[in-house]
């Protein structure tokens, strides 16, 4: 593992690059800047950064508005800023970051095949942090139908097209999802110039913080529907309309649009996590882990949103913060305990992250379990079932919302005896 | 011969630049002939061609002593040498008929029968529990199945994008954006000049070959035919994540019964799995909207076919039109009074039967005996067409290549790993693209699983820009 691959033919001696950093890092959003800012000052060997996009910083890059760096740096800035800090950081604290790098495949347990215009090159770490992220499904994974239609978009991309190509979009949108980022949406499109006419969700209740929603309304005067499904997209090449049912009483109507985003839904960029081997969780499609973050492959780590598709940046940022110290004991020799129970979740619960609990484990990030509801649930009592026993059962006083990540402090698992069976996490109302 | 400013008037004109107009096209251009390759849309491969189940047949199911039984038979081995000559990617999967019920299972023997009489001696019945060691993934209830080994997958852009490129390499003027609205045909009996008026101007030939696929109907009615009728029959398939491909290494073919045609299950050569296609027939030649109706039938099949397949995410889903026609076989005819000839009711067997039906049209114009067919001494060599295969090395996993050239480093489309060297060559093609679809059909940028979350901003710059930004990686 040690030696350079060199090729075979001696007529055309080409050596496939070798870098052996302490630490590499794929992806260079809040999570991976994070960890590589924490870990680059307390680490002799390097911690090297790889970023498939031409500037490093994830998804903030392209959300131009206010409201990042809350938890982790106690500001309010904008996603372009928030991205420039964490770089700065990154940087700054003595990591290296490849951009337009891909890690593609793995060479071997802590070892990666990278494309970058500097070559093909291989990466021998003693640790690995996975911080690859997570996208919103694009129409064809929705298995909307209809025409073929110019016009419709993720949030990322549409914001990829506004704040860092400068393009212009339709006048008239409407927005499927009425949570965070469908917000962070209509953000873009009015800068963009563009009309929010509908915004549709398929729950009773719009699934962003209620204040926001109300302040949105007005903001934007945007009408939400609830109960409502995109059924068919209308129009040929570029987009006339929508169809949208009424889930209570299957009604169809057609709402006139030149442009459609499509928000939320999102899905973890797990390709690296599952082609290693590592565990996926049949919900959320994310990599499994412990409370320490690592996944079931030795000195493969796991932190930000690929692991809790999504919560907000700054929570990602702080996964980050956790990954760094987990691998600095890791790289100190810590090992875990090759026991540990597991986390599952009931309805109306989808998943949970971590997802497991290992004796003399530390606490997950931020004392929090996180963890997906399809159903808006105001005041909920929290319920951890072990072994045939309810082992916690704890009231919140913060509602469980689709469409947000719904977070449990991990004080509830003081009282699961850590070498007993799997404990599943539902709710008393 | 050929065409010159003072002979505005093309030897031969073909109308359909899809796989069979292109595969003609490139076979006369091999004379010493004036070509014009026409297509009403603005790439090739527009129409039919783009959106079959990409499998290269060995036509063991045709109707025996058809035509078409003998263009597929032909056109497999014709269309797998030109694969290894311009790297059209290729992959010998095999496939198995996979039985599901009493009925199905009894009609195996006549199926092994009829391919022994379309020449195709390899089939084989097999049992339950071999179709399950082959295929361990599909669902319950299979009863038995009947294998056809030599069935490939095969890239069916990069078939028609070969064929035209080497068309054109040949010396065929292509015209795109040229529907052709009315004829009117010579009649001055020796040697008389057909004038097509497109919507792009007048065209004239002496020849005028018909394959235009879905409108091939329309283009013989105005030759003064009424001999067979296309019903746009629309065809729906689901694109599986890469992460499914694993599932599956064969090709999974529904078994013909009275109570219709199945769909199938299919890697492809990008590494995904599709599942598909649905037969609808429509009135409109140009929808290819999905349809919820058809979505919903895919997944029900699905869930019976391989439920595994199921649990894996949808990376695309596609809407092709095929050309449903009347006539049992295809019609291939030669008018020698009006020097017309038509390559009509080619269903989607055409990707591979198309070299085979080129070289058929050769042969009834030479026994014409109305052009002269002199073979060009200076035939350029076939051109190699850039991979985009996943059997086979792509330019981002290839030290040498991107250490000569950066660019084939930068990878712009992550899902795909479709690098800036390879959109930059696309654009520099001889026939570059002019639209996304065309620079999707390429290099299969913007066909993952993100479609386009990551870099469709950056491809629709570089389409803008005609590539120009992937210079930029160069320097």
């Amino acid at each position: 593992m040690d030696t350079p691959i060199t090729s075979h033919t001696p007529a055309r001696p080409r050596q496939v690059r070798l870098l052996t950093p302490e630490v590499v890092i794929v992806g260079a959003g809040p999570a991976g800047l994070r960890t590589a800012a924490d870990l680059a000052p307390r680490l002799s060997g390097e911690v090297l950064v790889l970023e498939r996009e031409s500037d490093a910083g994830g998804i903030p890059r392209h959300s131009d508005h206010l409201g990042y760096g809350i938890r982790d740096m106690g500001r309010f800035i904008s996603g372009p800023r928030y991205a420039r800090v964490l770089r700065e950081k990154a940087a700054g604290a003595g990591a290296t970051i490849m951009t337009n790098t891909m890690a593609t495949d793995w060479a071997g347990n802590r070892s990666l095949n990278i494309t970058s215009p500097e070559g093909r090159i291989r990466v021998d770490a003693r640790a690995v942090v996975l911080a690859t992220g997570a996208r919103e499904r694009p129409r064809p994974a929705r298995l909307i139908p209809g025409d073929r239609a110019h016009g419709i978009y993720t949030t990322g991309q549409l914001q990829n097209l506004v704040h860092l190509k400068h393009r212009t979009i339709g006048n008239r949108a409407v927005i499927v999802g009425a949570e965070l980022v469908s917000w962070s949406a209509a953000m873009t499109l009015r800068h963009a110039g563009c009309t929010t006419v509908l915004m549709t969700t398929q729950y009773p209740e719009p699934d962003s913080y209620l204040l926001f929603h109300r302040l949105g309304r007005i903001a934007f005067r945007t009408r939400v529907a609830t109960r409502t499904k995109l059924t068919k997209i209308i129009g040929r090449p570029n987009v006339e309309a929508v169809e949208i049912e009424n889930l209570d009483t299957g009604q169809r109507r057609t709402v006139a649009c030149d442009t459609v985003i499509l928000t939320g839904d999102w899905i973890p960029d797990n390709e690296l996590a599952r082609s290693a081997g590592i565990p996926i969780d049949p919900t959320s499609k994310s990599p499994l882990v412990d409370t320490a973050l690592r996944t079931n492959q030795p000195g493969v780590f796991a932190a930000g949103n690929l692991l809790h598709p999504v919560d907000t940046a700054d929570i990602a940022a702080l996964d980050g913060a956790a990954a760094a110290r987990h691998v600095r004991a890791y790289l100190d020799g810590h090992r875990p305990d090759t026991t540990g129970v597991e986390l599952r979740v009931e309805a109306p619960f989808r998943w949970v992250a971590p997802h497991c609990v290992r004796p003399g484990d530390p606490a997950p990030a931020r004392n929090r379990l996180l963890l997906c509801t399809d159903r808006l649930i105001h005041i909920p009592t929290v319920v951890l079932t072990q072994d045939g026993h309810i082992v916690t059962a704890k009231r919140l006083w913060w509602p469980a919302a689709p469409g947000r990540i719904f977070r449990i402090p991990s004080a509830v698992l003081d009282t699961i005896n850590r070498y007993g069976g799997p404990v599943t996490i539902s709710v008393r109302q | 011969m050929s065409r010159t400013t003072t002979d505005p008037t093309f030897d031969v004109v073909v109308i359909g630049a899809g796989i069979v107009g292109s595969a003609i096209a490139r076979t006369l251009s091999g004379y010493q002939l004036s070509v014009g390759l026409l297509d009403g849309r603005e790439d090739v491969g527009e129409g039919t061609s783009k959106a079959n189940t990409a499998i290269l047949h060995t036509g063991f199911d045709a109707t025996p002593g058809t035509l078409e039984s003998r263009m597929v038979r032909e056109g497999y081995r014709l269309l797998s040498d030109y694969s290894k000559a311009t790297g059209i990617p290729v992959e010998p999967t095999g496939a198995i008929l996979v039985a599901w019920d009493q009925p199905q299972l009894d009609t195996l023997p006549g199926l092994r029968e009829k391919a022994n009489h379309n020449g195709y001696p390899h089939t084989e019945i097999i049992s339950a529990e071999q179709v399950y060691r082959e295929l361990p993934n599909i669902g319950p209830g299979a009863l038995g199945g009947l294998t056809v080994p030599d069935e490939s997958i095969i890239c069916t852009w990069t078939t028609n994008l070969a064929l035209a490129t080497d068309a054109v390499q040949r010396g065929t003027t292509l015209l795109l954006g040229h529907w052709v609205q009315e004829v009117r045909t010579g009649s001055d009996g020796t040697d008389p000049v057909t004038v097509l008026r497109t919507s792009r101007g007048t065209v004239q030939a002496r020849w005028v070959i018909n394959a235009a696929g879905l409108g091939g109907d329309h283009v013989d009615r105005m030759f003064g035919y009424d001999r067979f009728h296309i019903t746009p029959r629309r065809g729906e398939l689901l694109v599986f994540d890469k992460q499914a491909r694993p599932l599956l290494d064969k090709i999974v073919l529904p078994v013909p019964s009275v109570r219709g045609k199945g769909v199938l299950v299919s890697p492809t050569v990008y590494g995904n799995v599709m599942l598909g296609p649905t037969a609808e027939d429509l009135s409109d030649r140009t929808d290819t909207g999905t349809s919820e109706a058809g979505l919903a039938f895919l997944l029900g099949k699905g869930k019976q076919l391989f439920p595994r397949l199921l649990e894996q995410e949808v990376t695309a889903t596609y809407a092709g039109l095929r050309a449903a026609s009347d006539s049992p076989d295809y019609l291939i005819d030669l008018d020698a009074r009006q020097q017309y000839v038509l390559a009509g009711g080619i269903r989607s067997t055409g990707l591979t039967s198309g070299m085979a039906v080129a070289a058929h049209i050769e042969e009834l114009l030479a026994d014409s005996g109305k052009i002269q067919l002199t073979a060009r001494p200076d035939l350029p060599a076939p051109p190699r067409l850039p991979n985009i295969g996943e059997a086979f090395p792509r330019p981002y996993q290839d030290a040498e290549r991107i250490a000569a050239d950066p660019a084939y480093g930068r990878i712009v489309c992550f899902c795909e790993r479709v690098t800036a060297g390879e959109i930059r060559d696309a654009f520099t093609s001889p026939i570059p693209p002019t639209t996304l679809s065309g620079l999707r059909r390429r290099t299969r940028a913007q066909n993952g699983r993100c479609q386009g979350f990551f870099c469709g901003a950056e491809l629709g710059e570089l389409l803008d820009t005609g590539g120009g930004n992937a210079e930029k990686a160069r320097a």
